[in-house]
């Protein structure tokens, strides 16, 4: 594996990950609990979707990929290499609140660490996006800590949210050995060991301060096989959906 | 609709008002409040005031606003305030400032000050 191969590995995970999280998240619109909600939420969803986009344009610019719309939109489901936690349905907003939240602490910790990538394109994007990604955990601190403060049944549902969360969460750091191995020894970045690490001291911290406890990591299995193009039932019919106005004109301008 | 204190609004049927029509006690985070929000186009400028968000409390409302005031055009900071911390006249109270019009004594406007600016302008300019 050469290491342009390695880094259109990274790039493409981390490009997938925002673009189905995103259009998840933008699944809400229109549904939100409150109108200020409706909008912060879906606005964060926008910004998910032009993070996937810069990627796609970084892998198509720098690595010799495809159109960003074309490799966005009209890939197999078995060569998106999301994690399987952005696949999930919404279902109750508590769910998705929490995935909000262990989501964008993990994207922080990548982008922070990719400010310091020996990858140029890459640094100044984590620049470019820091601002956004810290009102994304801004806002979802704000609702996790309201939301275990507000009575018996807000705090467990929060709680459970967190249970069934967490093991899905950790498959965003699902390990790929080989392409790790070169990008870590050319200081692209540290690694999903390290960066998983960081996350889970943040979190722990975040999640103390609300009266949540994180699952033990040896107790629960990640969630993985979404790095090597093997995904839950939900995504294909997520593809479908988010593709299929693209899909009927492909060459249309807009 | 025959029930007593029904309303429109679900944040005031979430109270369950008594029947009796007795005060309630709303506790901290159990309602929501509305939040006037102030924005700031640059540094050192004044805060304007743009609309209101609804939120439980000051800090999400301070979330909210960052996107219903904040997400198009220039801002650097917002400021939020409880509604209902703002003190303000009553409207009948209007005619205190009715005569406001008449006293043009103490608008700034007699001072003829532009041609001294001007002038200390220029000399600075010529001193460069």
């Amino acid at each position: 594996m050469t290491k342009n191969d390695a880094l259109a590995r990274m790039l493409t995970a981390m490009a997938d990950d925002a673009l189905i999280q995103g259009h998840r998240n933008s699944e809400w619109t229109g549904l939100g609990p409150i109108m200020e909600e409706d909008i912060a939420f879906s606005s964060m969803a926008q910004d998910k979707i032009g993070h996937a986009w810069a990627l796609y344009r970084m892998l198509q610019e720098d690595l010799g990929g495809q159109d960003p719309d074309a490799f966005a939109f009209l890939r197999n489901e078995k060569d998106y290499k999301c994690c399987h936690f952005v696949e999930h349905p919404n279902g109750e907003y508590d769910f998705s609140l929490m995935r909000h939240f262990l989501f964008d602490h993990a994207e922080a910790i990548r982008y922070q660490q990719l400010r310091n990538s020996s990858f140029a394109p890459l640094r100044p994007l984590a620049e470019k996006l820091k601002g956004e990604i810290k009102y994304h955990t801004l806002h979802a601190n704000a609702w996790i800590t309201q939301l275990c403060r507000a009575g018996e049944e807000s705090y467990a549902r929060m709680q459970s949210a967190l249970n069934t969360c967490f093991p899905l969460a950790l498959g965003i750091f699902e390990p790929d050995e080989a392409a790790e191995a070169i990008l870590v020894a050319e200081g692209v970045y540290p690694g999903e060991k390290q960066l998983k690490e960081m996350w889970v001291d943040r979190i722990y911290n975040l999640c103390a301060a609300a009266g949540l406890n994180l699952p033990a990591e040896d107790g629960v299995t990640p969630a993985y096989g979404g790095r090597k193009g093997y995904h839950t039932e939900y995504l294909q019919p997520l593809l479908e959906e988010m593709g299929a106005v693209f899909r009927s004109d492909p060459q249309a301008i807009w | 609709m025959d029930q007593p204190h029904h309303s429109l609004d679900p944040r005031v049927n979430r109270l369950h008002l008594p029947e009796s029509g007795g005060p309630v006690e709303v506790q901290e985070g159990e309602n929501w409040n509305s939040f006037e929000v102030f924005h700031q186009e640059k540094r050192g400028a004044h805060h304007e005031h743009v609309g209101c968000v609804h939120a439980p409390n000051a800090q999400l409302a301070l979330v909210f606003a960052k996107e219903q005031f904040a997400r198009r055009k220039k801002c650097v900071n917002l400021w939020v305030v409880r509604s209902s911390d703002i003190l303000a006249f009553n409207a009948e109270d209007e005619d205190m400032f009715a005569n406001n019009a008449e006293k043009t004594y103490r608008d700034a406007s007699g001072f003829k000050v532009m041609e001294k600016i001007n002038q200390f302008k220029k000399s600075t300019n010529d001193k460069k």
